[in-house]
């Protein structure tokens, strides 16, 4: 079988804050590499730096040393507008604390990006319903965050992050606030998307059981540092 | 992202944090109301004396006076118009005014001094023709009594302290009667004349005629009062105090100064006047006018300077005006870069999230901008609406009081078209400008520390 083609690579990555007088070093010398269609789990206790560096690949921030490279293109090279272009065409984002807008109802906040990516009317209702079908939420399209449950409303961050068919979807710790069930639904969700869509999922976890049973592939943080890459089932 | 989608958001974003946005829009209103309320009143001011002023007529004539006997109290300068033959002002000049182009109306000044006897009582005073068209001047509103039921009606109007010493009820003078004690001029032909010899010895041979001065009455019926003067200004000569239609006056035929005059120069058979006054279809006519009757050799003398003066006055009370309403639309603005600045604040992670999902920096800015221009927009309806009330509610209160005066009442307050528009454009201006630093601000935000935000 010939091997899947190179879709992110992170090479000698530093990222390091300054607070006040002292540097610290979220992200040591990372190199890393992510093949289409993998399912990858960032794995490693909390300061570790795992999302960190998912932040810099999804082009929520840049290193301060090194590069990221996503299908060939150094993301530190791209301009401002060029790389918000990149996190609304090419990536989808979900989080630990779903990040739903309170105001709006599901389908809207699922509608966002498309309105950002400046999709035509017509297309964005049909685009929307397919999303919220996909993880089983027509029926509560019209309800705000406040009125659905913690699972239900991070299988809206879900259908909000597949609704701009992005080719990588990054996940920061999207169990991090569910039960088990409900978590464990989520990771059937994103293994679903791997399968049928052909998506790269790229996941932060500190649940190893969790990343041990859905991801493909485990890389292991600590101290900002890979520790160990490749664990594969 | 779209305009009718960053629309959307933003009207969205308004609705939610509906208090906080009111006050701040309603604080925008009160600024932009402030300010059209100050400049309706410098506008509705001066559309008022505007009115007044050329209903009065003194805008729109050129008081013609004979070379020979008065240059007006603006002499021309040395080298200005080149030097004509001076000439009378009679019948055949005043047909030669009235056909020049935009003249409405042109008609002697009939000014004369006169015994005045009623009741018994006699006394001296000054008496003034009218000419019908100042039926319309806005001068008599508010005067007891009417204004003369015919052009040749054998009718007189009073000046109040006048009317004061004839009775000691002024009003009640209306229906009664009043005669004039007049000298009246008369031509006699050399024909008529049996002293044709004498009057040949006296003039030289070939002098034609003679005039005679006769003292005459004439019986008038008092038909109103009037407490101001509407005469004042009328020619720059001064006020009269009993008034009758220019035409009755023109048949009494009195005695004017220039008569002599016109005698010795051999013209005594038509009658010359003091000064004519000729009215231009408007105030921008009055300088042509005023060359062109220089150029037929008369004296002229117009109050187009003094409306120049008038417009400057006014310019400078309608900046102020627009200052001080414009001091409470940047407090208003003020209210605008708070409410934005603390919606930073607030929604610092929803701009984190819409970050994250792609939007621009741009897309960022112009969602605040959006917010703070609807705000100016809404401000400025709401505020020219509540403008217009206040203006109201002065007409309202001014007419009220005037009212009380026995005096007619007035709009004082009056909103064009061009402030309400230039009112609320100036309110969405002001409220982008003040949207200009939360916006940028908003936009500038790390993506990754606004979604840490909590």
């Amino acid at each position: 079988m010939p091997a899947a083609p190179t879709l992110i690579q992170a090479e000698s990555v530093i990222r390091e804050y300054r607070l006040g007088e002292t540097v610290i070093r979220a992200v040591d010398d990372v190199s890393l590499t992510v093949e289409k269609g993998e399912f990858l789990a960032l794995l490693g206790s909390s300061g570790s730096g795992k999302s960190t560096l998912l932040s810099m690949m999804a082009g929520l921030d840049r290193p301060t040393a090194g590069a990221i490279r996503v299908r060939d293109r150094n993301l530190d090279e791209l301009e401002v507008d060029e790389l918000a272009r990149y996190r609304r065409e090419t990536v989808g984002m979900v989080f630990q604390s779903f990040n739903l807008l309170p105001r709006m109802t599901l389908e809207e906040n699922v509608e966002l990006p498309l309105r950002l990516a400046e999709v035509d009317r017509h297309d964005r209702e049909s685009r929307v319903a397919e999303a919220l079908e996909r993880v089983r939420l027509g029926p509560r399209r019209r309800h705000r965050p406040s009125e659905l449950s913690g699972g239900e409303q991070q299988r809206g961050a879900l259908a909000r992050a597949l609704v701009n068919r992005p080719a990588i979807l990054f996940a920061d710790e999207p169990t991090g606030n569910l039960d088990s069930v409900n978590g464990e639904q989520i990771l059937l969700l994103l293994r679903e998307f791997q399968d049928s869509l052909g998506m790269t999922i790229i996941m932060v976890t500190h649940e190893r059981p969790l990343a041990e049973k859905f991801a493909n592939r485990i890389a292991l943080l600590s101290d900002g540092r890979l520790v160990s890459d490749g664990v594969r089932h | 992202m779209k305009t009718r989608d960053l629309s959307e958001l933003a009207v969205r974003n308004l609705r939610e944090a509906v208090l906080r946005n009111s006050l701040t829009t309603l604080g925008v209103a009160v600024g932009v109301a402030s300010l059209v309320a100050m400049l309706s009143l410098g506008v509705g001011l001066q559309t008022l004396a505007s009115q007044r002023l050329t209903r009065s007529g003194l805008f729109d004539a050129v008081f013609v006076t004979s070379q020979r006997n008065f240059r007006g109290p603006r002499p021309p300068a040395p080298d200005s118009a080149p030097k004509k033959e001076s000439r009378f002002l009679d019948e055949d000049a005043r047909q030669q005014l009235s056909k020049l182009s935009t003249v409405t109306e042109v008609y002697p000044q009939i000014r004369f001094v006169t015994d005045v006897r009623y009741a018994g009582k006699s006394e001296t005073t000054s008496v003034l023709g009218l000419p019908d068209s100042s039926r319309s001047s806005g001068a008599f509103e508010g005067m007891k009594g009417a204004f003369f039921s015919s052009p040749t009606a054998n009718e007189a109007i009073l000046q109040i302290d006048f009317a004061k010493v004839l009775s000691d009820q002024p009003p009640a003078l209306i229906g009664k009667e009043l005669t004039l004690r007049y000298a009246e001029r008369a031509a006699f032909s050399k024909a008529a004349d049996d002293d044709e010899a004498l009057l040949d010895a006296m003039m030289g041979a070939g002098k034609p005629g003679g005039i005679s001065i006769v003292p005459r009455e004439k019986t008038l019926r008092i038909v109103g009062v009037i407490e101001s003067d509407p005469s004042a200004g009328i020619g720059g000569f001064g006020g009269a105090r009993v008034y009758l239609p220019l035409k009755t006056a023109e048949q009494l035929h009195v005695a004017q100064p220039d008569d002599l005059q016109a005698f010795l120069s051999g013209n005594p058979a038509k009658p010359s006047y003091m000064a004519m006054t000729v009215r231009v279809r408007s105030p921008k006519d009055v300088l042509q006018v005023e060359d062109s009757i220089k150029q037929m050799g008369f004296a002229t003398f117009s109050l187009l300077d003094a409306t120049k003066s008038l417009r400057l006055v006014f310019t400078v009370f309608d900046l102020f005006l627009g200052l001080f309403g414009s001091l409470a639309l940047t407090v208003a603005s003020l209210g605008i870069i708070n409410t934005l600045v603390m919606a930073i604040l607030e929604r610092r992670r929803e701009i984190g999230i819409l970050k994250a999902l792609g939007a621009t920096d741009r897309d960022v800015r112009s969602l605040f901008f959006a917010e703070a221009g609807a705000m100016g927009l809404f401000g400025g309806f709401f505020g020219v609406a509540l403008g217009w009330l206040i203006g109201s509610a002065l007409t309202w209160g001014t007419t009220i009081y005037l009212r009380r005066q026995n005096l007619p009442g007035v709009k004082i307050s009056y909103i064009p078209w061009w402030l309400a528009l230039g009112a609320i454009i100036f309110a969405i201006i002001v409220s982008l400008v003040a949207g200009l630093y939360p916006a940028s601000r908003a936009a500038r935000l790390n993506p990754v520390d606004a979604l840490r935000y909590e």
